[in-house]
């Protein structure tokens, strides 16, 4: 919280998003992707989105951003509010002001989201021009500078080269300078490292993240990643099915982390750094998360979690988000705490 | 592990003719530089790498997809580079590989059953009923309820998929399967539950594993020994535990300690670390 008292931020949040749900029509019915999140993100903050595939983590990115595929799937209730502006009820062109100047993305795979026909310097001046209004000129210098900024060595002469002649790290931190060219104050990174080598992709978050502080950017920062959470985020939201299962400071999260399902992911990673982890036996987490399709209305983790019992309330209703710890939320019936304290007193 | 050499490879070399523009011409591409090691039966020998290191095309010569440059693989004291084609075939029976990718390799209008006995059709083991009891028995052993055997690829998540593919290349009793990134598609969730399998399963059947992947943590989870590939050369190879606990090689010791873990306070450490090694080497240029 210290970047939002050392500022002059008024009490508004940069971003909150309150019971944000959004729906992908599909022949089959509709699939709830995201069904009611809601999270506020500080000016200078990192928030890290974790989950697994189908959580609906890349979908609430999209819906905040309003990229999502017109028709086939829409905001269906909830609000987004940036600077206390609703961002819901943008029209195209008023969102196409935002998206860029204010609000910035980049994507998982830097292969595909630059275009190859055009010149690396081309891509960069695009928003300089379309958003500040620069002239060719001075969008040029500004180019180059932003091209040293994610650290290309050769600036100058690497700007008129096409995607193709860089390397798929060079082309992230291109879509990093691309994405940080007008100065956003938030920036949502889906996946930004997850194609990419380890080597590499450590020197791309470290970049990141010293572009976040230097300009005290707010981060949205989307990972299948634990290990990527664990190096960013100060905040961190669990997703699984559609919904906010655990949101906590991250030092917190990964010290007490309180939701089964949390619990679970953790235990099930492979471990690179502990002595003795050679064919160790790992923590699958039997099943599979739910049909998005028509969600069950208890708790959607039930039918694989450990702790659920047949008379308990998990299989009859829906667990509300609750403050389990001091800013440590969970929606279970059986967080962590809970389950120690009810050992303890039939102890 | 102390058992026979199962496969001995050696000197193994593919080279790629580089490409200008449409001609043919330029350098050749090393893909695969004067690489040996052995697998010996019942165990697992990680091959590590990131992109372009040479270890799937390593594995892809193995199994003769690939031809190689130069070098010899054999596989049960066989030598199989000038192999003639029935001798590869009936080599193959035994020496299986399973992909990444268990969306693309599965064909989308078999049913699991037919995908799963394709491999006894072709070599022409059994007939219909005992090939049928096979696929059963195959599917009850990766997990997946052989009453779901008429089903197709797509009625299936992912994981399952993988069990699939898996049941496929044990259709022959293989005693060596080549795993090019198994598990890569994978969630982590579902990621644990096939590894686990793969370690239950050379338990139970004493297979031997070639598991090439490029995330270190998840070739640890099953590697007895770990060779450690870059540029087309294995830079480092060895025990598994060895190799993770004392890195010798520094590529080694810089891919560890590239890999992000699940904890908040040595990843910050570790970006202090690199901050600073980067301002010195930046005051000393």
């Amino acid at each position: 919280m210290n970047a939002v008292q050392s500022s002059t931020v008024s009490a508004v949040p940069l971003l909150e998003v309150d019971g944000l749900r959004t729906q992908f029509f599909t022949p089959a019915g509709r699939v709830h992707a995201v069904d009611g999140v809601s999270f506020t993100l500080d000016q200078g903050r990192v928030l890290g989105v974790v989950g697994e595939s189908g959580c609906g983590k890349s979908v609430m990115a999209l819906s905040l951003l309003g990229l999502l595929p017109p028709r086939q799937a829409a905001i269906v209730a909830g609000h987004v509010r940036y600077d206390g502006r609703e961002l819901t009820t943008l029209g195209r062109r008023q969102l196409e002001d935002v998206r860029g100047r204010e609000i910035a993305m980049v994507f998982q795979d830097p292969m595909t989201s630059l275009n190859p026909t055009l010149s690396i310097g081309d891509q960069l001046m695009e928003p300089l021009r379309r958003h500040l209004d620069l002239s060719r000129q001075a969008a040029r210098r500004r180019a180059i500078e932003l091209l040293e900024e994610v650290e290309i060595a050769g600036a100058a002469t690497r700007l008129d080269d096409y995607p193709h002649n860089y390397s798929g790290g060079m082309r992230q931190r291109v879509m990093i300078a691309i994405a940080v060219a007008c100065r956003p104050k938030l920036l949502i990174a889906d996946e930004p490292t997850t194609a990419l080598d380890v080597t590499v992709q450590a020197s791309v978050l470290d970049l990141l993240h010293d572009l976040q502080q230097e300009y005290e950017m707010a981060l949205l920062l989307i990972t299948h990643d634990m290990g990527v959470i664990a190096e960013m985020a100060d905040d961190v939201l669990v997703m699984y099915a559609g919904q906010v299962v655990e949101h906590a400071p991250a030092l917190e999260l990964f010290d007490h982390p309180e939701h089964p399902y949390t619990e679970a992911l953790l235990a099930a990673l492979p471990q690179v750094d502990v002595v003795g982890a050679h064919k160790q036996h790992l923590a699958a987490i039997p099943g599979r998360p739910p049909s998005l399709l028509q969600p069950p209305a208890v708790c959607r983790f039930a039918a694989r979690c450990p702790y659920a019992e047949q008379d308990d309330p998990c299989t009859s209703q829906m667990p509300e988000l609750r403050e389990v710890r001091p800013s440590h939320f969970v929606r279970t019936f059986h967080p962590a705490i809970e389950r120690v304290a009810a050992a303890g007193v039939s102890a | 592990m102390s058992g026979n050499v199962l496969l001995e490879v050696e000197g193994l070399t593919k080279h790629f003719q580089g490409r200008r523009g449409f001609r043919r011409q330029g350098e050749a591409v090393r893909a695969v530089d004067d690489v040996s090691f052995v697998v010996r039966e019942g165990e697992t020998l990680g091959l590590v790498g990131e992109s372009g290191s040479g270890k799937s095309t390593t594995g892809y010569c193995v199994l003769q997809l690939l031809k190689p440059t130069a070098g010899s693989v054999r596989f049960q004291g066989q030598e199989l580079t000038s192999a003639p084609r029935a001798e590869l075939r009936a080599a193959r029976r035994e020496l299986q590989i399973v992909f990444q990718d268990p969306y693309s390799s599965l064909d989308p209008r078999q049913t699991v059953e037919q995908i799963v006995a394709d491999p006894l059709e072709i070599h022409r083991i059994g007939d219909r009923a005992s090939r049928r009891r096979r696929v059963h028995e195959l599917l009850d052993l990766v997990g997946i309820d052989p009453a779901f055997a008429s089903r197709y690829p797509h009625e299936f998540s992912g994981g399952q998929r993988q069990r699939v593919g898996i049941a496929r290349s044990l259709a022959l009793d293989p005693k060596l399967l080549i795993c090019d990134e198994p598990v890569s598609a994978l969630d982590v969730s579902i990621q644990a539950q096939i590894l686990n399998l793969m370690n239950e399963l050379q338990r139970e059947l004493g297979l031997a594993y070639l598991f090439i992947a490029h995330d270190l943590a998840v070739v640890r989870a099953v590697s007895d020994r770990i060779a450690v590939m870059r540029n087309g050369k294995i830079l480092e190879e060895g025990d598994a535990e060895e190799v993770y606990v004392r890195p010798q090689h520094p590529y080694t010791k810089a891919l560890l300690a590239a890999v992000p873990v699940a904890d908040p306070r040595r990843m910050r450490a570790e970006r202090e670390r690199r901050r600073s090694t980067r301002a010195a080497a930046g005051a000393g240029a």
